[in-house]
């Protein structure tokens, strides 16, 4: 029979009541959410976010199936588990929304950001620039005599850390992507 | 094969081919194709409205007493800006209706063209989906996608934008059957698992409560009827939303009125010391929970709903079922019955004691004296008067919608139509209008309050040209009633801008548009009013003058527990809420 015990009293606390004492601990989620890609499904799940008052670290959107006019959306949100949970059953009332994912709950995930650098400066500070780049990885996209553009792939927190050793040395631009994650052992879609 | 057309003859196809039997709308620029259409052709009727709103709320009263989408044909620009009101109103009640726009031709969006809108912009957050059409080849398959959208899973209101040339050109019309539907087809079944387990929860609970609401009558008539079923044979109480009246008839022996912040004590004390909570189709409005920490402390919750973003959105619960309200209560009734159709008789017994020291109390007891009519007395005799006729009641919003809802008893589902979660002045006169439509037979009654009643009188026009004998019944108290209430509760008693200043005199401007008009402010005269209304075949503004100071009460003040409601006599109202409540609405 069934697996669930209830007990009198257990559901004593509301959502509300939840956030203020039991659901105070904001978690960072990246959700994965495949959409028809038709003509304002990104305005659709935008506006979810903006009305109901929820936030948006990151957002991506393209197209990944042409022949079934489908796109996947990742969004890098942040909140307290009912939130989170909220979040999830709006995006999925969203008509043309076909499946959401927690990648941050549903198993282990993979996740990527590119993130364009430009870095102006000469003598020492151009030298170690190179040199810090290198150990990061960093691609050289384009140089000049006094700037370098570098490319880095890697996860946001990677991202971060370049960024912050670039500041001193002459960080003059940045661009990001946003973050695109896949689940690593399943197909989602 | 596929048949050639205009796209303005497809809309007028696709309509047809859906079942619409009537339209609500009103001509313009951008729509004049498929004006010429509907011209041309007898099936469809359409109702000229004498404002965009009101063909919304027309729609929205059409799909409430039927159970059928109502469909509304509007223009580009202020049409469609004009339209929005009804649209949000009919997405937070979940009312399925279609609403067509025209739109400028194709190749002038974007350049502000003359009555050029963002419509589909406009209305995403007000629609559960909309469409813009650019090819007229597929305008017949998103029509009939959007009655599916319209129609299942959480019903709603859809909107489809259609170019002006898009209405022009011709294109191959495909009929419903070879339409795709989408992905879009949320499931109605619920866990069986969980329907065990609650199953189980109904045969050791001492005291349980039903708390149904709008879900239930938007299922259709079979979920009320499973849903009475269950109620007699457990012999649990059961309580319903504003949203959900009708479900259980008023007079059947378990029905504990309406619960809520205007709801009766007995309903509102059952569930505050329930100890099994049985949520089916409500989503625990904050008109109804109150102060959520206090609500209802010591309960299972079971929550039956088919969207699944109602589920602990506001309350958590322990049993959520997410499936149609019909399918699940079947389910729950089968499985129930296959245990043995067991319960606690005993605790329940002691339980119904309980409820009838409530019911005691008799916290809906007024007293009529004097001169002057009390609006409750005014609805008590409404009720005597019309409740054996095949009746319909649309209400407008503030105290009359209150004590419409405590005073006048509903059997049947689909019989009561009014604005719940947007609570909207101005939208029972049309809706009433819609109900009649409908049925033209049945004596359909919206219970107004004269301020509400304003905000939409233009379409008296509409219910004399369509010959629509709709009763306005309006208890004029020169007061936006409710907002002076909440003034006199919150505000130190200071009525800023809540009387009804400069009002018509309703006889006359019933005249004015070729109907009866009749008014009464001595209680002796208040039964025959009422009969002269009833029997008179046509349109009727009946003002009913009130006693303008009266308190819609019980009422749990905002910010409060269930178990902290006021009575109606002898209230001390100015310490009623506390300044915590007062930041709410
Ligand atoms: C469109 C709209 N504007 C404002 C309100 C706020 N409001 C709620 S009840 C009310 C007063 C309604 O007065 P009336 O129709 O005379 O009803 P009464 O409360 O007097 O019975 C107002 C202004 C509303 N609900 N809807
Ligand atoms: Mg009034």
């Amino acid at each position: 029979m069934s697996p669930l015990k209830i007990k009198k009293g257990t559901s004593r606390h509301s959502a509300y009541d939840l956030r203020d004492h039991h659901d105070t601990e904001i978690a960072r989620h990246t959700l994965a959410v495949i959409v028809d890609n038709e003509a304002g499904v990104l305005a659709r799940v935008i506006g979810l976010f903006s009305g109901r008052g929820y936030n948006i670290e990151s957002l991506t959107v393209a197209e990944i199936d042409a022949d079934g006019h489908k796109s996947r959306i990742t969004i890098v949100t942040a909140g307290t588990p009912s939130v989170i949970e909220q979040i999830k059953a709006q995006l999925g009332r969203i008509v043309p929304v076909h499946d959401v994912h927690d990648l941050t709950v549903e198993g282990p995930s993979v996740e990527r950001e590119l993130a364009l650098f430009k870095v102006t400066g000469v003598g020492d500070k151009r030298v170690e620039a190179l040199r810090l780049a290198d150990i990061f990885r960093a691609n050289v996209v384009d140089s000049t005599l006094d700037s370098f553009v570098f490319e880095v792939t890697g996860t946001p927190e990677k991202i971060d850390a370049f960024a912050e050793l670039m500041r001193p040395l002459g960080l003059s631009e940045l661009a990001r992507t946003g973050v695109a994650a896949l689940a690593r052992s399943e197909k989602i879609c | 094969m596929a048949k050639q057309m205009t796209g303005a003859a497809m809309v007028v196809k696709a309509l047809k081919d859906q079942g619409v039997e009537v339209v609500f709308g009103y001509p313009g620029g951008a729509v004049l194709p498929i004006y010429d259409e509907i011209f041309q052709q007898n099936e469809i009727r359409h109702v000229l409205v004498r404002h965009e709103q009101g063909a919304v709320h027309m729609a929205e009263g059409y799909a409430r007493s039927t159970g059928k989408p109502g469909v509304v044909l509007v223009t580009s620009g202020p049409g469609a800006t004009n339209a929005v009101t009804g649209l949000t109103d009919a997405l937070m009640d979940s009312i399925p209706i279609v609403v067509l726009t025209g739109q400028v031709p194709t190749f002038m969006i974007g350049n502000d063209a003359f009555q050029e809108a963002d419509t589909v912009g406009i209305t995403r957050p007000c629609t559960k989906h909309n469409w813009l059409v650019k090819e007229t080849d597929r305008l017949s398959p998103v029509i009939h996608e959007a009655f599916h959208v319209a129609t299942s899973g959480r019903p709603g209101p859809v909107l489809v934008d259609i170019p002006k040339d898009v209405q022009f050109a011709s294109g191959s019309y495909v009929a419903p059957k070879d339409a795709p539907t989408g992905h879009y087809n949320p499931p109605t079944k619920g866990d069986p698992d969980i329907i065990e387990a609650l199953a189980e929860a109904m045969e050791t609970a001492k005291r349980p409560v039903f708390y149904t609401g709008g879900g239930v009558i938007n299922s259709g008539p079979g979920a009320s009827k499973t849903l009475r079923k269950l109620v007699e044979m457990t012999g649990f109480p059961i309580t319903s939303t504003l949203m959900g009246l009708g479900a259980y008839p008023a007079s059947g022996k378990h029905w504990l009125g309406m619960l809520g912040m205007h709801g009766l004590y007995e309903a509102n004390l059952a569930m505050h010391d329930c100890d099994l909570m049985i949520n089916i189709g409500a989503r625990f409005d904050d008109r109804i929970t109150g102060r959520v920490q206090d609500f209802s402390p010591d309960s299972v919750k079971a929550h039956v709903d088919i969207d699944p973003s109602s589920i602990n959105k506001v309350i958590h619960v322990d049993l959520p079922i997410i499936g149609d309200c019909g399918v699940v209560l079947e389910q729950l009734l089968d499985v129930w019955k296959k245990r043995g159709a067991k319960t606690d008789r005993a605790a329940l017994s002691t339980w119904w004691t309980e409820i009838e020291k409530w019911r005691a109390v008799d916290c809906l007891k007024f007293t009529q004296t004097g001169n002057t009519i009390k609006p409750q007395h005014a609805l008590s005799r409404l009720e005597a008067l019309t409740k054996d006729h095949d009746r319909y009641i649309c209400t407008e919003v503030g105290q009359h919608q209150m004590w419409a809802a405590q005073y006048l008893g509903f059997e049947d589902p689909n019989r009561w139509m009014t604005s719940g979660g947007l609570g909207t002045m101005g939208y029972g006169f049309p809706a009433s209008i819609g109900v009649q439509m409908a049925h033209p037979d049945a004596l359909v009654i919206n219970v107004a309050g004269e301020a509400s009643w304003l905000m939409n009188m233009q379409e008296l026009g509409t219910a004399v040209q369509f010959r629509l004998p709709v009763k306005q019944f309006i208890l004029n108290n020169e007061r936006l009633g409710m907002v002076r209430q909440w003034q006199e509760l919150l505000h130190g008693e200071r009525y800023s801008h809540s009387w009804s200043e400069a009002l018509p005199d309703f006889v006359k401007l019933a005249e004015a548009f070729g109907c009866k008009g009749i008014t009464v402010s001595d209680p002796a005269d208040l039964d025959d009013a009422i009969m002269e209304m009833i029997n008179y075949d046509g349109p009727v503004v009946f003002d009913c003058l009130v006693e303008k100071h009266e308190n819609c009460f019980p009422m749990i003040p905002s910010g409060e527990a269930h178990n902290k409601m006021l009575l109606g006599e002898d209230v001390d109202t100015q310490s009623a809420i506390k300044e915590g409540g007062a930041v709410l609405v």
